[in-house]
């Protein structure tokens, strides 16, 4: 999309809603270093949102909508859940159809996506629950990733069905009980992230959203790596903090607590040789960027 | 905004000709030729300049969507592949349709159930893909056999539902369905319905137009909702999602929802009426006795016609196309002489004569059968002996192994 596309027509300018106004004058489409630090200081692609107070899913959510290399020309997808609670907020088109199909539904949109702008760069980049990813959905999103199909996938692992109310959940830790898992869940938190290697895709980090600079980071790292080898995975932990009896000031220290060396959100990372090698270049890339920029700002 | 008009006469990539639909379907020369129902829906696609095919193995479809592959390997559609079922290959479907592509494929029986899901989505989404529906049973114990009780499921999903009586129906039907379901007042899924193996696996003559002409692209733009690619603002849908407020604006947002769909699926009558000449067909209207079918029944109805009058008894004949929209109308006007109308079904709930007795006045006249279920043929013979059974004649046929 090109940005002239979003501007409003004078004459009709006064009647459109502020929040158009806004995207229109300071959101950061096209900006090529748009990231994290933006909030605050640029309109977000994310108007408001209907999640709980303190709920780490919404900092999640604008951290991500931050650092989307390209959103100007990227499709999001979800699923049933508390994102979709936000997604009709969110100044990116976003898809949202059914339970558990977001993968079959990306690999369907990447592809027209591919025949229809041959010559142009359209991100897809998938976000939905744990339940939506691991369990319902658990066949669509291994089968795009034996497929090698160009999108990232992101869950918003909070280690249970939140939306519904609190009930068990693949990702869910063993022991811990909650609804239909009366006495405790019986089996092992799955483990997605080594599936997701084991099933051919190239960059997978297992991680919480407590520092947006890292969210900021393997958010770029997989969308670039989605678009030019192959399947992304993106693990984040957003605690419920309703259902596992937090209170809303609590998220954040959940998550630092869960991101320990030995605890289960420690940072956790895998890198495909080929996307090894695309992230030195766009490092390499980057570099110089910066270098032009300051020589720029240097003679100025 | 593309034109699509601006097309028309110009090649693509394979060198076929953009043609006006109107006159590639009813003014190019035709070539009578010997296919199967299977080969049939490849020629067609070939002809139908779709974007994004997805497949998935199911008999009696399988052979046709293989098929299509054959065409993708040739260079005709955008892009193909087989899905992992087909709850996945619908919900893929979709994708590519929320992309802006238009969309083929197929599915059968247990397939068509396993991806029931999809299809409200797919109407409340406004998503005018194509799906080819190859009934077989879907009962357990495991039939592979022909049977038309899927179409009943289909029947409230919001698609648009045809049902194909022969293999050049299925031709036409998947060219003029494109045009019906693109419609911006339509923009809605059909379900093109066809009995298995009785259509798909044999051999028929059907009149094809020419290879080297086909339809103008699909034209995202021209959709009562925006395409997902990126390319129109990305507005705000709505201030609050209306799926967790439980008050009666979320009630009233989705009921009108549904209550468009519903519409769209009224306003492709006129388009429908247009390309398929008429919602039904209709012989010897003044008859008191009808036959009223779809599908592969409206055959068995056209011989079973032809022995009665050999006998001297005179029917009548209502060829149902299109299940949705429900030619309402015409069927009345159709059957207002009968006195009597049978209803000859390929599955075990009859349940086109539910949809007929809710439709015309008198419905005791209604004889829902002789119904043929699991993947039996339908003899004319026994349609005779139903309806002289009916009538308190003497049958005409002794019927082996059906206790007559």
């Amino acid at each position: 999309m090109s940005k002239e596309k979003i501007k409003i027509s004078e004459a009709l300018y006064d009647i459109m809603p502020s929040d158009y106004q806004d995207l229109v004058k300071s959101a950061t489409y096209g900006k090529e270093d748009r990231g994290w630090k933006d909030i605050g200081n640029n309109k977000e692609l994310i108007e408001q949102h209907s999640l709980c107070a303190g709920c780490p899913e919404s900092m999640a959510f604008r951290y991500i909508l931050a650092s989307l290399p390209n959103p100007e020309d990227t499709v999001m997808v979800g699923s049933t859940g508390c994102t979709s609670l936000v997604f009709p907020m969110v100044a990116v088109h976003n898809i949202h159809s059914l339970f558990g199909n977001q993968n079959a539904i990306a690999s369907g949109l990447k592809r027209a996506l591919s025949v229809r702008f041959p010559d142009r760069t359209k991100d897809v980049v998938v976000l939905a629950g744990d339940g939506a990813t691991v369990d319902i959905g658990l066949d669509m999103t291994l089968q795009a990733w034996f497929r090698q199909e160009k999108f990232t996938t992101i869950c918003f692992d909070n280690e249970l069905y939140a939306n519904t109310g609190g009930q068990e959940s693949g990702l869910m830790q063993k022991g811990f009980v909650a609804k239909m898992a009366p006495v405790g869940k019986l089996f092992d938190k799955v483990r997605l992230p080594e599936i997701a290697r084991e099933s051919g895709c190239h960059y997978v980090v297992n991680c919480t959203v407590s520092k947006p600079s890292l969210v900021e980071k393997v958010i770029r790292n997989a969308v670039h790596i989605a678009r030019e080898i192959g399947p992304t995975y993106l693990q984040l932990y957003t605690p419920c903090i309703l259902e596992i009896g937090k209170n809303s000031m609590e998220g954040l220290q959940e998550m630092r607590d869960s991101e320990k060396p030995t605890e289960r959100f420690a940072y956790k990372e895998y890198v495909s040789e080929p996307a090894k090698q695309l992230l030195a270049e766009l490092a390499a890339k980057d570099k110089e960027r910066k270098a032009a920029a300051k020589q720029l700002a240097g003679k100025a | 905004m593309a034109d699509i008009h601006s097309v028309i006469g110009t090649k693509n990539k394979k060198g076929q000709t953009y043609t006006d639909t109107w006159k590639l379907m009813n003014e190019a020369p035709r070539t009578p030729s010997f296919y199967t129902g299977s080969e049939v829906i490849k020629e067609a696609v070939r002809r139908a300049s779709c974007d994004v095919m997805i497949a998935y193995p199911i008999t009696p479809q399988s052979e046709a969507a293989a098929l299509i592959g054959e065409l993708f390997a040739e260079g005709y559609i955008g892009d193909y592949f087989r899905g992992e079922s087909e709850f996945a290959v619908m919900s893929q479907c979709a994708g590519a349709a929320f992309g802006g592509a238009r969309v083929f494929t197929t599915t059968a029986g247990p397939g068509t159930m396993r991806a029931m899901e999809n299809f409200p989505m797919w109407s409340g989404a406004r998503l005018p893909i194509q799906m080819i529906v190859t009934c077989r049973g879907i009962n357990s114990p495991l039939s592979i056999q022909p049977d038309t009780l899927e179409i009943a499921y289909l029947l409230n999903t919001g698609m648009l539902v045809w049902h194909a009586e022969t293999a050049q129906d299925f031709f036409d039907w998947i060219l003029k369905g494109y045009m019906v379901s693109e419609e911006p007042d339509v923009h809605l899924p059909l379900a093109l319905c066809c009995d298995g193996f009785f259509v798909t696996h044999t051999k028929d003559v059907v009149n094809l137009t020419p290879a080297d002409m086909c339809l103008p692209p699909y034209d995202p733009y021209r959709s009562p909702v925006p395409c997902m690619d990126m390319e129109c603002p990305p507005v705000r849908m709505m201030r609050d999602p209306f799926v967790m407020k439980s008050n009666y604006i979320s009630y009233a947002t989705h009921a009108s929802w549904q209550q468009e769909v519903w519409a769209a699926v009224e306003r492709s009558r006129k388009h429908s009426i247009k390309w398929l000449n008429g919602l039904i067909d209709v012989e010897n209207a003044d008859a008191e006795i009808m036959l009223l079918a779809s599908g592969t029944a409206v055959s068995q109805s056209r011989e079973a016609i032809r022995l009665l009058e050999d006998e001297g008894v005179r029917c009548g004949l209502v060829k149902v196309k299109t299940l949705r929209p429900w030619p309402e109308e015409e069927i009345r006007e159709a059957t207002k002489n009968a006195k009597h109308i049978f209803v000859p079904e390929f599955n075990v709930t009859g349940w086109l004569a539910k949809e007929l007795k809710a439709t015309v006045p008198n419905h005791e006249r209604v004889h829902a059968g002789p119904r043929v279920a699991g993947g039996m043929t339908m003899p004319p013979e026994i349609i005779v002996n139903e309806i002289k059974t009916t009538l308190g004649l003497k049958k005409s046929f002794v019927m082996a192994g059906r206790g007559s």
